[in-house]
């Protein structure tokens, strides 16, 4: 029996098209996951590392080259822990919380644009696993439903130490999450769109080459904001070791420690990113570097992970050389200065946006 | 009606915190429990007692000259300012005057010992408000100090370096170089350390007008050094009651102005400077001379001379003259190797195979019976008797060795007797007034030691520090009183 007298050319074409298409998603949610994880892994070897360098050590040097095996011996060592569980931990809701942290940071990654679209066999491939046009807005939607993860963990623990790391975190996350979306309401306005691949092509076409230049108060209160939502010095409130033990996750250990330790990574991975496509021009240069000669031949995602690393080591510089705020005062610099001075931005933008589009018009 | 219920169901409390004794920032087992409002410090108690190895005790069953050790592990970060403050007590109860030579190096390793336990405060100081570079750059120069400790007396903590009429031994002229060279680079570094946290404006925000406490109320509660100074009072010891070295320098007493945790930083800092300064001052003026005061009653035979009989390489047997052994019993009981065998009023005999050369039955023996036979090493017992002679017919070498060896007995098992009466004796250690108070009843032992410890004070000020902060200033306020628990504790 020939198969064609049952489906017809057209829709069998469809049918293979559409089965291409669900598996070339299921690869990019693949390769992504695979690079996102070892990008995680090898984010906190390049942490150690830098900050030994500049604490005038070494940092990790015995697993393997130099300590290239070392994050892989960390994994190792936290999988085969003992998983414990306080007596009167609340079971259910502390099971939960890691991975509410942990999935809500992760699936940040699948709107993340990493280079120019290219095509293999009539395929067009955008390197993103899904071109939302709500990208910007998923995010902060996530971050939001992070803070969940860390408030029932602090929560579910039943311990002060973790309650405390909790309420911190909560409180800190929130107001930090205003300061950053109104930081970012200016790029919107400039690129007239929240999807994230639109908003780097925006740069592309624009005489700046880079949001970071016309916005550059919206871009110091983003970077400002991004160190406090991912929870690091000088913002580490929730954690801090010196008062809090551990903050949120003092009674975690084991696999479920490495959870929260990966989420946070991630979560720095999605803010370095954001920071690289929203005011750095993503993987694109801008034009008038790209005037020397040869440079426009290495491939986009060689700058835009360039840009995210140099962010990275921006994070590390960070922490190896300021001393911790305190937490009324973590919130003060978020409530009277970031998100007053973020909203004095959107005013002016906004008017010259007007002003631009006016003339335009005339 | 309904409203008193409202408030029996949404009663509110302040949450009940619990500090250590585990905990990342108390510097030890430190307990504190927090009565918190929200973040705010509505009660402080201080709980110690966790380190307590009862040294005060200890120090009443042992010779003056057998405690130092002991004083150590009180202040176990500048072990070498607590050794001092112990031996300068110890020479003033006995009226033993130490060599200049010995206090000049006593006093440039007190100093040495200040600093190097200012840098552990400020290293966790600063690292409990979150400036972790600052601990790696301290601990960098802390480690070049803990080098220097081990080039003079083989340990880097736990000294045990000066003794009750000098020090062990004299200094190596490398140490004096590598310290020279320590002098000359240290104030570079601390301008290193100053550059991060200084002019910080986070250091600052946290530091200034936090744990103020005034002048008035600082000596009230019973604080010295420099968390007295903090507040503005000049009060040192070593200025106001040199001891040792510190008549024969000069320097300055750094104090603050308004008490608070930022200006102890301050002070601190500029003590790093000033005992610099007295290091360099004293390695200049270091006079020759012996390093021990040359009273035999105070000090140990020197060991050399009692090689004759000690060193275990020697051709040596030890043996108990039959003819004059009474059976009393003594060296057998004091033989540390079981070697000694005998029945009650019946000669005793010395298993060679056991003995171990130690010459505690030479010292024990009160009938002379016990003896030395040189060159009789691996011989029969009767070939042992034929060589021995008596005691007192022995070298002369050998002799002296005997004698020197008693009186080493002597002096560790009883110790030199103190004059009667009572002392206090305080030296400026780098946490503040270390305290020794000797109560002795004539004997070898003191009948009551008791220490003031800085540390235990300070502890009892953190209520008054804290309260109406908030938790992290409680960290911040734990590392400005600088205490070590095992001082605090005894």
């Amino acid at each position: 029996m020939d198969i064609n007298n049952i489906i017809s050319p057209e829709l069998l074409d469809a049918f293979i098209k559409f089965g291409i298409n669900l598996l070339i998603i299921i690869l990019k949610i693949v390769i992504v996951l695979a690079i996102g994880l070892l990008h995680v892994a090898y984010a906190t070897y390049f942490e150690r590392k830098v900050i030994g360098h500049m604490q005038v050590r070494l940092g990790p040097m015995r697993v393997g080259w130099h300590g290239l095996l070392q994050p892989f011996a960390d994994g190792l060592k936290l999988f085969f822990k003992e998983d414990l569980v306080p007596a009167n931990a609340d079971k259910v809701v502390f099971y939960i919380a890691p991975i509410i942290f942990m999935a809500a940071s992760m699936v940040n990654l699948s709107v993340i644009p990493f280079s120019y679209s290219f095509t293999i066999a009539d395929f067009k491939i955008s390197p993103v696993i899904a071109d939302i046009n709500i990208g910007l807005l998923f995010i902060f939607a996530m971050a939001g439903i992070g803070v969940y993860g860390i408030f029932i963990a602090g929560w579910a623990s039943n311990s002060k130490y973790a309650f405390l790391g909790g309420i911190r975190s909560a409180a800190q996350v929130i107001s930090y999450e205003i300061a950053m979306g109104l930081s970012l309401v200016g790029v919107m306005i400039m690129a007239g769109s929240l999807n994230l691949t639109d908003i780097v092509r925006a740069q592309e076409e624009s005489v700046f080459g880079m949001f970071a230049i016309p916005q550059i108060v919206g871009f110091v209160i983003f970077t400002i904001a991004a160190v406090a939502e991912t929870n690091r010095t000088p913002f580490d409130m929730p954690e801090a070791e010196s008062e809090l033990v551990a903050g949120y996750f003092t009674e975690y250990s084991g696999f479920r420690f490495a959870l929260f330790f990966l989420g946070e990574y991630i979560a720095m991975i999605i803010m370095a990113s954001m920071a690289t496509i929203c005011f750095l021009g993503g993987w694109t240069i801008p034009w008038y570097i790209k005037v020397v000669p040869f440079i426009k031949y290495v491939p986009g995602i060689v700058w835009f992970l360039m840009k995210v690393y140099a962010f990275f080591f921006f994070f590390y510089w960070i922490r190896a050389t300021l001393p911790r705020y305190r937490y009324d005062q973590v919130m003060g610099i978020g409530w009277k200065i970031l998100i007053p001075v973020a909203l004095a931005n959107i005013l002016v933008t906004g008017l010259v946006k007007i002003i631009i589009t006016t003339l335009n018009g005339v | 009606m309904i409203q008193k219920e409202a408030e029996k169901i949404f009663e509110t409390r302040e949450l009940n915190v619990n500090m250590g004794p585990q905990h990342p920032a108390t510097h030890g087992v430190l307990r504190l429990v927090l009565d918190i409002d929200g973040e705010t410090i509505v009660k402080v108690t201080p709980y110690v007692g966790y380190l307590h190895r009862g040294i005060e005790k200890l120090g009443e069953s042992l010779s003056y000259f057998q405690a130092l050790p002991l004083t150590d592990r009180m202040d176990y970060v500048s072990a070498m300012s607590n050794n001092i403050g112990y031996v300068v007590a110890v020479e003033k109860l006995f009226g033993i005057e130490a060599p200049e030579r010995a206090k000049f190096i006593r006093t440039i390793v007190g100093e040495m010992s200040r600093i190097s336990n200012h840098l552990l405060w400020l290293a966790t100081h600063a690292l409990d408000i979150g400036a972790m570079t600052v601990f790696l750059y301290c601990f960098r120069e802390r480690e070049w100090l803990l080098d220097l400790f081990e080039m003079i007396c083989g340990a880097r903590l736990t000294v045990t370096y000066p003794r009750v009429g000098g020090v062990r031994n004299d200094v190596p002229q490398e140490f004096l170089e590598s310290l020279w060279k320590f002098t000359d680079e240290f104030p570079s570094r601390i301008l290193e350390y100053e550059t991060l946290i200084d002019q910080n404006r986070i250091w600052l925000q946290r530091t200034v007008g936090i744990g103020v406490i005034s002048a008035e109320e600082a000596v009230n509660m019973g604080m010295t050094g420099p968390t007295l100074r903090g507040s503005g009072v000049p009060y040192d010891i070593r200025k106001h009651k040199p001891y040792d070295a510190y008549d024969k320098v000069e320097f300055d007493v750094p104090i603050g102005t308004t008490g608070d945790t930022y200006d102890r930083y301050r002070c601190r800092m500029l003590e790093l400077r000033q005992s610099n300064n007295i290091i360099r001052q004293l390695i200049e003026k270091l006079p020759p001379g012996p390093v021990m005061a040359e009273d035999p009653k105070f000090i140990l035979p020197p060991k050399d001379k009692m090689i004759p009989i000690t060193h275990p390489t020697k051709d040596l047997a030890y043996f108990i003259l039959e003819k004059a052994c009474k059976g009393c019993g003594m060296c057998m009981r004091a033989c540390p190797a079981k070697a000694i065998t005998g029945e009650k009023k019946a000669p005793h005999k010395i298993n060679q195979a056991l003995c171990v050369n130690c010459a505690t039955c030479l010292v024990t023996c009160k009938f002379k019976s016990a003896t030395v036979v040189p060159g009789g090493k691996g011989l029969s017992d009767e070939k042992l008797a034929e060589l021995a002679v008596a005691p007192d017919q022995l070298p002369e070498d050998i002799k002296q060795a005997q004698q020197l060896l008693v009186r080493q007995f002597e002096f560790i098992k009883k110790g030199p007797k103190a004059p009667e009466g009572e002392l206090y004796v305080a030296t400026e250690v780098p946490k503040g007034e270390l305290g020794f108070y000797f109560v002795s009843d004539g004997t070898g032992k003191p009948f009551r030691m008791r220490l003031r410890a800085p540390s235990f004070i300070h502890a009892s000020c953190l209520p008054r520090l804290c309260v109406g902060h908030l938790v992290a200033d409680v960290i911040a306020a734990i590392g400005t009183i600088d205490i070590v628990l095992g001082e605090c504790d005894r």
